[in-house]
């Protein structure tokens, strides 16, 4: 998102999409190699300036069988020469390298898109398994005529290209993502140099197949080039985006939790622990880690979700970062373990990366559907923090501010990301950590004036964190509820409400210590707000803005701060005659609103395992206030 | 870095001032002191030890030891001492823990901390029954137990703490009783030994499952129910009158008599604590079969521990290596935007 500086002027808004930007969709099989494919044309497409958003959609099988609908797997780029901020609505382009890929993807696209399509995979066998009647070929059959079709064999080219490096079929078919890349490379009059280089270099064991790669791509560079075919098949030159200067990089949401809690830790002057078990789309965060040891970042791949987190509170006990990190089925798992963290007042991060559910759900796809259970999901009033980022870059802040809260006010802190934001790319703006205030942690060394008390409080309401080892601070805390101060055992009713109502102020207080809402975009009062969190910024925001481009009044604010929120948010929500909620949930968002505001909020749901789209949330808005 | 250079105490300095609230006459009591006494000999130092339980009334023995503790929840101790130990290999990690929080709830992680040897000690406090919900049968509860959950007894076969350990790959295993003057030594072994630790303690619970060791435990008939392992000495009980020994046919321990002390003659075996298979059939060995209970360390065969894997994989991952953060979010392919406006 937002890596441009240049909003879109009204006449861009105008258009659907601007006409600086293009979306180009590669589908195909599942061993196909489609997200190899996209991430490099993501790359190509970065090195190229321009600004972007992906989306990678894949099944949640590894092997899915060939051929089937099932096993399609996708990769969508939204790229241009102005503010980019989601995987775009309607494809322009759709690559389809198979008949499932072709008849799972071409409705989503734009009329008059273009299909490039591999011919030699649309043989009788291929289409009886994507469920296509007998007999009927969509290449031939008149059925794609509201787009524009350009199939050929691509499997055959390919084949063609890589003959003299003595490659079996299967080997060399593999072969075919090059070809087709180093079409769209042509398309978009891209350079090669740095995807021959990664090649070198993924291939370094085998210089044959690299070179094999490598000729695949210059075949599909060449055949547009060459110009075999004219009509729909043109290049074209998306300018870069103006944006501002400095140094970027592409950067997915696991990528960037995972480099943010590295600085936040830094920042709080701790080495960090990270317990993980392995659950998608979460695991990426436990395997960018890994690597970080330099960092003193200890990784442990625990035995279960359970384990994750009590490894992780133990750590955080010993004077670490604790941090675990799941998604939606492992989070409910956690939850015991979070309380234990809320009555010890120990720090610790717990990153969802939300998918579809209830239980097992929909493993690859997105949904915002858990944040009743980070806010509200555990026994007894359990109160937490609770910070979702908007986008990949913005998970980088996020990680930092919950690392912020968790030591600052000794609370477990929820950070939730979502699949799309875990696994989609965008560019970043490389920050200047000189920019970033460290916020050091003050372990106890020895009794203070008046004697110890493991639960006595700062200004904050935080309780002192005491590393084991450290000699006249011996003491013991645990599940069972603590008196006040000492954090001796302490059923009595009169101490289990104090605690109760320290826990929770302590909380409450936070809000005290986070910005104050600010519109996202717009006015501070209005006919209509458009209130959104998490990964539903890109589309909500483009809405807004080509919506406000028509001249209607509407606004966007965008919630950070989940729990707990903002203190100016009820009354600035207050001063708008309407709000709208869009939610890929069932109104989540939209019921803490009303509960805490008393705000007549209204739901814009989908539950579909895909992002909005702009149209979607312009409709919306268009209904509203038409 | 903590101080470890090691301290002289006395069992009083390892008594916290909280009230002990376990019920008159429960072996927890036995077992306490046993810990309070055996910390002196150890050398080591009370802010350097932390005592992790979960939940049972075992795991209410942290706010009885002057040390740090972590009093944690049900079954996930031995997760949370994986936490301490990794983030401070130096801190000397105890878990106590029961028969339904380490091998019901928490089974899953008693197994994996056992086959990774966490540098620990973990006390399983063994009374057949849950204690603290008053009174249900356990994992380690006999069939035929009646209980307020089995009225008509208990038809599903107990688990075996030892067995479960050395199945999980436990490299340290004992067992003592909770009101025996031998305890004291099995903990000092169990502490001795680096890696996980398991010691088993038979303890008595008075209000719900009373009396269900005396079989063995009972003082008139312990000699002849009980047998005491040393490494390297020979299997002998019953104040040397008898021993076991093996049967090479049926690869089974027999019990021998041995007349005037030849115990050579009568074939009796030595105990030798290295011997994963000499383990399992000591484990094996029922006082309902007639054969004696085996106390004290059963196998004590070490390897290195997890906690020092991952500390020297760590150091070696980084070695030479500057944690430069403003490099590591600057790497991968980058481009940069000049502040004129970008032409291509």
């Amino acid at each position: 998102m937002a890596s441009a500086a240049r909003e879109l002027t009204p006449r861009e808004a105008e258009a659907h999409p601007p006409p600086e930007a293009v979306v180009v969709r590669f589908a195909g099989d599942s061993g196909d190699g489609m997200q190899l494919t996209g991430g490099q044309f993501t790359l190509s497409t970065a090195l190229a300036g321009n600004d972007l958003s992906t989306f990678p959609d894949f099944p949640a099988e590894i092997r899915a069988p060939q051929g089937t609908t099932f096993g399609v797997s996708a990769f969508q780029i939204n790229f241009g020469s102005t503010a980019i901020e989601t995987a775009g609505d309607q494809p322009d382009v759709l690559i389809a390298m198979n008949p499932a890929a072709l008849k799972t993807n071409v409705g989503a696209l734009k009329a008059g898109g273009l299909i490039i399509a591999d011919e030699g995979e649309f043989g009788a066998r291929n289409l009886a398994k994507a469920g296509y009647a007998e007999g009927v070929n969509p290449l031939t059959d008149g059925s794609l005529a509201r787009w524009q079709l350009l199939s050929f064999n691509i499997s055959q080219l390919t084949m063609d290209a890589v003959k003299p490096f003595g490659l079996g079929n299967k080997e060399a078919l593999r072969c075919k993502n090059m070809w087709t890349l180093g079409l769209a490379l042509w398309m978009f009059d891209r350079d090669r140099a740095p995807i021959v280089e990664w090649l070198k270099g993924k291939f370094a064991k085998a210089p044959h197949l690299a070179e094999a790669n490598i000729a695949a791509l210059n075949a599909g560079h060449a055949y547009g080039e060459t110009a075999e075919i004219s009509g729909p098949l043109k290049q074209h030159h998306i300018a870069p985006a103006p944006a501002e200067a400095g140094l970027y990089r592409t950067v997915t949401g696991a990528e960037s939790v995972s480099l943010g809690l590295v600085a936040g830790a830094r920042l709080a002057g701790l080495p960090m622990f990270f317990g993980g078990y392995p659950i998608t789309p979460a695991s990426a965060i436990l395997h960018h880690l890994a690597r970080l040891k330099e960092f003193g970042v200890t990784t442990f791949q625990a035995e279960d979700e359970i384990a994750a987190i009590a490894s992780a509170i133990g750590a955080s006990y010993a004077g670490q970062l604790g941090v675990t990190s799941s998604s939606g089925p492992g989070l409910a798992l956690k939850g015991e373990a979070m309380g234990l963290a809320i009555v010890t007042e120990l720090p610790l991060i717990i990153v969802n990366s939300q998918r579809g559910g209830p239980s097992t759900g929909l493993p690859t796809k997105t949904e915002q559907s858990d944040l009743y259970q980070a806010v509200y999901g555990r026994n007894g009033d359990a109160p937490m923090p609770v910070i979702a980022a908007a986008s990949p870059a913005d998970a980088f802040d996020c990680a930092i501010e919950a690392v912020r809260i968790a030591t600052q006010f000794m609370t477990p802190v929820i950070l939730l990301t979502d699949g799309y934001i875990a696994n989609a790319a965008e560019p970043w703006k490389v920050p200047d950590m000189s920019g970033y205030a460290p916020f050091p942690v003050h372990f106890l060394a020895e009794a203070p004036e008046g004697g110890f008390k493991p639960y006595g409080r700062d200004a904050r309401l935080a309780r002192p964190w005491v590393k084991p080892g450290t000699p006249g601070l011996i003491h013991r805390i645990g599940g069972i509820e603590k008196q006040v101060d000492t954090g001796h055992i302490d059923y009595s009713p009169a101490n289990h409400q104090a605690m109760t109502d320290l826990r929770k102020a302590k909380i409450d207080g936070i809000a005290d210590h986070i910005p104050e809402q600010q519109v996202t975009l717009g006015e501070e009062s209005g006919e209509l707000v458009v209130v959104g969190w998490g990964s539903t910024f890109g589309p909500i925001h483009q809405a807004v803005r080509r919506q406000r481009a028509r001249g209607r009044d509407v606004s966007h604010i965008h919630i950070r701060h989940i729990w707990p929120l903002p203190r100016n948010l009820g009354a600035l929500l207050r001063r708008y005659d309407k709000v709208i909620v869009p939610e890929m949930n069932t109104g989540q968002l939209k019921t803490v609103l009303r509960d805490q505001y008393l705000v007549d909020a209204k739901p814009l749901n989908k539950v579909s395992g895909q992002p909005f789209r702009i149209a979607e949330i312009e409709a919306a808005i268009e209904e509203a206030i038409g | 870095m903590n101080d470890m250079t090691p301290l002289k105490t006395s069992p009083k300095d390892w008594e916290t001032d909280q009230e002990v609230r376990w019920c008159p006459g429960c072996g927890d009591y036995a077992i306490l002191k046993a810990v309070q006494r055996t910390m002196p000999e150890l050398g080591v130092r009370p802010e350097n030890t932390v005592f992790v339980s979960g939940i049972g009334c075992s795991s209410r023995f942290p706010y009885y030891m002057e040390t740090y503790g972590f009093h944690t929840i049900h079954g996930r101790a031995p997760a949370v001492a994986t936490g301490v130990k990794l983030a401070n290999p130096d801190l000397d990690v105890w878990i106590i823990t029961g028969d339904g929080d380490a091998l019901s709830i928490g089974g899953n992680h008693t197994m994996h901390l056992l086959r990774r040897n966490l540098d620990c000690q973990i006390l399983l406090f063994n009374n057949e029954i849950y204690g603290l919900t008053k009174g249900q049968y356990s994992p380690t509860s006999r069939v035929g137990t009646r209980s307020p959950s089995t009225p008509f007894g208990s038809v599903d076969r107990p688990a075996s703490p030892c067995s479960f350990a050395l199945g999980s790959g436990a490299r340290f295993i004992a067992r003592g009783i909770d009101t025996h003057k031998k305890l004291p030594e099995v903990l000092k072994a169990a502490h001795a030994h680096k890696g996980a630790s398991f010691v088993e303690i038979f303890q008595n619970c008075i209000v719900y499952n009373d009396e269900v060791f005396a079989g063995f435990t009972e003082k008139k008939s312990a000699a002849e129910t009980q047998i005491w392992l040393e490494h390297g000495e020979p299997l002998l009980f019953a104040n040397g009158s008898k021993g076991l020994a093996l049967d090479q046919k049926d690869l089974k321990l027999h019990v021998v008599d041995v007349v005037e002390g030849d115990w050579q003659a009568a074939g009796v075996a030595r105990h030798d604590q290295t011997n994963h298979g000499f383990a399992q059939m000591l484990i094996d060995l029922s006082p309902v079969d007639g054969m004696p209970m085996a106390l004290g360390v059963i196998y004590d065969h070490p390897r290195p521990t997890f906690d020092r894997a991952v500390v020297e994989q760590n150091q070696k991952a980084a070695a030479g290596k500057t944690p430069d953060l403003q490099a590591l979010i600057s790497k991968g392919q980058t481009w940069r935007v000049e502040d004129r406006p970008h032409t291509v």
